[in-house]
């Protein structure tokens, strides 16, 4: 049974979203990253590059596949979680506490597309 | 429509131990158990055991069986002894692989099993059949009627003689089998496998196979899925056809000569084109790369030349388990194939350098002498 945390807004291609003012913090749900096993490399944007909402920002590289990250909102990468080149197994460990970038949103009418945890348990258990 | 994908005698084992399972070859199979850097480390340090059951028997007898065998397989079967077994191919007359396959000669007389990838095992057999005109054989597929595991690892011969009593086990030689009566049912024991490690591959009934994967597993040892059975093989540069082999890919080209013998008697079929890429050369060859950086080099991501032309395809890559290292094959043109040329390898938008290094990337450890 995979983790759902209620206050987080989550993608179709399984990236969480948390609020924080105009930053988006965006990380991989408990269901993507069970669902590729060992996570060992993360394909990550750097600060300042431009991400756009539905297309990819990196990757994330299990031992069988690699398996791309689709952006939640566009913006403009604030931030890296840098801790992840050197411990990629963290998404495993505790998928909500591993970020990956963060990205001060150009437009948070995006947000409204996305699915809230209910919206989002029903989606996974299709 | 899809076709209903088969199971082994196993299945039920391994949904109860909660596998990942993924279709292979046609068959509903194992991915991972408890992970695949866990059962990958376990083998490497221990002893894992695998449900290889997917895998084909063809049974080739009868007063021509030698000669045939010969005429279809890359490698020499003159002088090979009962229980021995030897690694080869056999070719399309283009010198394209049909598949690689083991040979096993058994004990009774003109008598040879064929242990053909699952893939492969259909075509395997037509492809025997249709060249056995004028031989005295009979080609039997009993795929079905055998289960297979392998056990692989440093502690496999432990393994099989504390919780199997396997006495045997001990006086074989890598690419050495008994075939022996185990609890009233033919079993045969062979000391090969497909981790670079040393281990054993055990064949039976179905039943039988069951009952021996479950002692294996009350006695403790760990259940292994392809997952890392392709891990494994990589880090040791053995091929998967399909990947580093097939219709397109000759033994020459993915540097696999050695086990085709174009010069024995009578040849095989293959042998001209086997001679001919040898004397002339192919246009692509397999190699190893291994890049600088942590980015996974993966199956149909482009290699290029330093200056950027494209050479060449990824056919397998990992960032290897046991050397945390990224690794791949690849089939490149021969002028960028020898030891130390750099070139690249195009991952996603942007590209990574890569050093062409030996396949071999992990040492194996088979056991040749006692």
């Amino acid at each position: 049974m995979s983790k759902i945390v209620d206050e987080l807004l989550y993608s179709e291609s399984h990236e969480w979203v948390k609020v924080d003012g105009n930053v988006a913090i965006i990380g991989v749900s408990d269901f993507a990253q069970s669902e590729m096993g060992d996570i060992t490399y993360v394909d990550m944007p750097s600060e300042g590059d431009e991400v756009t909402k539905g297309e990819d920002f990196g990757a994330l590289e299990s031992v069988k596949a690699s398996s791309e990250l689709y952006s939640p909102v566009s913006g403009t990468v604030v931030a890296c979680n840098l801790d992840l080149e050197n411990a990629p197994e963290q998404i495993n460990q505790d998928p909500y506490m591993a970020w990956i970038i963060k990205v001060e949103m150009a437009d948070k009418g995006e947000l409204g597309s996305l699915l809230n945890a209910v919206a989002y348990k029903e989606f996974i258990e299709k | 429509m899809e076709a209903q994908l088969k199971t082994t005698c196993l299945h039920g084992s391994h949904i109860s131990l909660g596998a990942k399972m993924s279709p292979f070859a046609g068959f509903d199979m194992p991915i991972q158990y408890s992970g695949i850097i866990d059962e990958h480390n376990a083998v490497r340090n221990a002893a894992g055991m695998f449900d290889v059951s997917h895998m084909g028997e063809i049974f080739v007898s009868g007063k021509d069986a030698f000669a045939f065998v010969n005429h279809v397989f890359t490698n020499d079967i003159t002088g090979q002894k009962e229980g021995s077994v030897l690694y080869g191919m056999m070719l399309y007359p283009n010198g394209g692989t049909v598949d690689d396959i083991l040979v096993y000669k058994e004990f009774e007389k003109d008598c040879y099993l064929l242990v053909v990838n699952a893939s492969n095992i259909e075509k395997d057999y037509d492809w025997l059949v249709s060249n056995s005109k004028g031989y005295d054989v009979i080609i039997r597929n009993a795929s079905e009627d055998w289960g297979q595991i392998a056990v692989q690892g440093p502690d496999s011969q432990a393994v099989l003689e504390n919780l199997l009593s396997l006495d045997c086990c001990g006086n074989l030689l890598f690419y050495e089998f008994c075939d022996i009566t185990y609890n009233s049912e033919r079993l045969i024991v062979s000391r090969t496998g497909y981790t670079g490690e040393d281990g054993f591959e055990l064949y039976s009934s179905p039943e039988a196979i069951c009952r021996i994967w479950d002692i294996l597993l009350k006695g403790g040892v760990k259940p292994c899925g392809l997952g890392c059975r392709d891990t494994l093989r990589f880090e040791t540069g053995l091929p998967l056809y399909g990947d580093e082999l097939s219709d397109e890919i000759s033994p020459v080209m993915a540097g696999l000569s050695i086990f085709c013998k174009p010069e024995k008697q009578g040849g095989f079929i293959g042998s001209q084109s086997i001679l001919d890429q040898k004397a002339g050369g192919v246009a692509r060859k397999l190699v190893g790369l291994e890049l600088s950086d942590k980015a996974i080099p993966r199956a149909g991501y482009p290699v290029l030349s330093a200056d950027g032309n494209e050479i060449g395809v990824v056919t397998t890559g990992y960032r290897s388990i046991s050397l945390d290292k990224s690794l791949c094959f690849a089939l490149v043109d021969t002028a960028y194939s020898a030891l130390d040329t750099a070139v690249q390898v195009q991952i996603r938008h942007k590209t990574f350098a890569a050093t062409v290094v030996r396949k071999r990337f992990y040492k194996t450890k088979y056991k040749k002498q006692l």
